[in-house]
């Protein structure tokens, strides 16, 4: 049976792009439907009616929600390219740590970093950066968090290096001071064409984020 | 080599249950830890430095935290008895899909119900209610989440069946009225030994959710 795979997406969402990254790591064709916020379209309200959000994968009519899940889909049906999961059950659940840390902290950090001004904005900054060193813990020498090549963890948080610039703009620091690792980990998952190729440009992303700013921050 | 388990645990909380049940729908023996909350040991300082939380299980001198992921860990480690998750990658989404709504949902509204008054208590109980009757369109006529048996979202969600009691009386509402599926469900879950040995007695939970108030 061909395979028919839809992905139901917003293009600066960093959830969207994990999906985005996994489908271009284990090579499937996709269709790709841009959703667009202030006008959900009847197939996502359909396919998501718990959540009505972004991204959904639509596999052979089938829908599976929310990024992280979206990731283990894939990794188990297409299971013979690029093993976004180790093996051993230790490993797996290690992983599933810290994909499940990237989920709970980082996005909801750095949206109170854009959000605020003042001293909010200055407790957020150290937040996001109390983040990103622990996750620095976690990666220690290793070229990637799942080892030798890109996995759960890794395709989880580098959508997030494209909110860099804005943060340090914002916020007045520098993450190549504070956590030169994470720095050095992200542009070697650059080196890899399915983030490469899948990463919008990040002067398009500050300039969404901006604009989310101006519309929902703190004035 | 003989398997050590060790789960570092506080009675009353839902997410150490859930792992107690799963590992007695596994038949697997452990040592149980009770941690004091207020002090805690330096072993689950050391086991989970991240979060400083139970539940945390070690096997084997090997830690894994975060009650979800403890659950597959189990399921995976001792896979040939009551599986908790299904084995078509669909269906295992759709499972971890509610495992992660109840993780989202249920915990954060029971306490704002518990903690909140008037108006604000109001609305907590409609979204209370509102996840209740979602999880009910999810279970639709299957005896269990997992369908014939225990699953992964039957062993996440029914250490809460414990807490209606409890907000039936401080909301004044029937989970028999708004949700009576659910409530049947937890009565069916409660013909499982798993469950009916590892939750607590009712009275107890709520001495313990009255002091939260």
């Amino acid at each position: 049976m061909a395979e028919e795979v839809i992905l139901l997406d917003f293009w600066p969402s960093p959830f969207g792009m994990r999906v985005r990254i996994a489908l271009a790591e284990k090579g499937i064709k996709y269709e790709y439907k841009e959703e667009n916020f202030d006008n959900k379209s009847q197939l996502l309200l359909k396919a998501n009616p718990v959540h009505k959000q972004i991204p959904v994968l639509i596999h052979n009519g089938k829908a599976v929600c929310e990024s992280t899940i979206i990731l283990e889909y894939i990794d188990e049906v297409w299971k013979h390219k690029s093993p976004l999961l180790p093996s051993d059950a230790y490993e797996r659940a290690h992983a599933r740590f810290w994909a499940d840390y990237v989920d709970k902290k980082i996005y909801s950090n750095g949206r109170k970093l854009l959000m605020s001004k003042g001293e909010e904005q200055e407790t957020a900054k150290k937040d996001w950066i109390e983040c990103f060193k622990v996750l620095e813990g976690e990666l220690k020498d290793k070229p990637y968090f799942a080892g030798q090549s890109l996995g759960l963890v890794d395709v989880g948080l580098i959508p997030f290096y494209l909110w860099f610039h804005t943060v340090e703009t914002l916020a007045n620091f520098s993450m190549e001071a504070e956590c030169p690792k994470i720095v050095g980990w992200a542009k070697r998952c650059m080196d890899n064409d399915s983030v490469s190729n899948t990463l919008p440009d990040y002067h398009k992303v500050h300039e969404f984020l901006l604009g989310l700013k101006k519309k929902f921050g703190v004035k | 080599m003989a398997e050590e388990v060790i789960l570092l645990d506080y009675w009353a909380s839902p997410f150490g249950t859930r792992v107690r049940i799963a590992l007695a729908e596994k038949g697997i023996k452990y040592e149980y830890k009770e941690e004091n909350l207020d002090e805690k040991s330096k072993l689950l300082l050391e086991a989970n430095p991240v979060y400083k939380q139970i539940p945390v299980l070690i096997h084997n001198g090997k830690v894994v935290c975060e009650s979800t992921i403890i659950l597959e860990y189990i399921d995976e480690v001792w896979k040939d008895k009551s599986p908790l998750l299904p084995c078509h990658p669909y269906e295992r989404a759709q499972a971890r899909f509610w495992a992660d709504y109840i993780d989202k949902k249920i915990y954060s509204n029971s306490v704002k119900l518990l903690r909140s008054k008037g108006e604000e208590q109001e609305t907590a109980k409609k979204d209370w209610i509102e996840c209740f009757k979602a999880l009910e369109g999810e279970l639709g006529e299957k005896p269990y989440f997992g369908g014939q048996s225990l699953g992964i979202v039957d062993v996440g969600l029914v250490p809460f069946y414990l807490w209606f009691n409890t907000f039936e009386t401080l909301a004044n509402f029937s989970m028999g009225t708004e949700c009576p599926k659910i409530v049947d469900w937890g009565k069916r879950c409660m013909d499982n030994d798993s469950v009916s040995k590892t939750l607590q007695d009712e009275h107890k939970i709520h001495e313990i959710l009255v002091e939260y108030m």
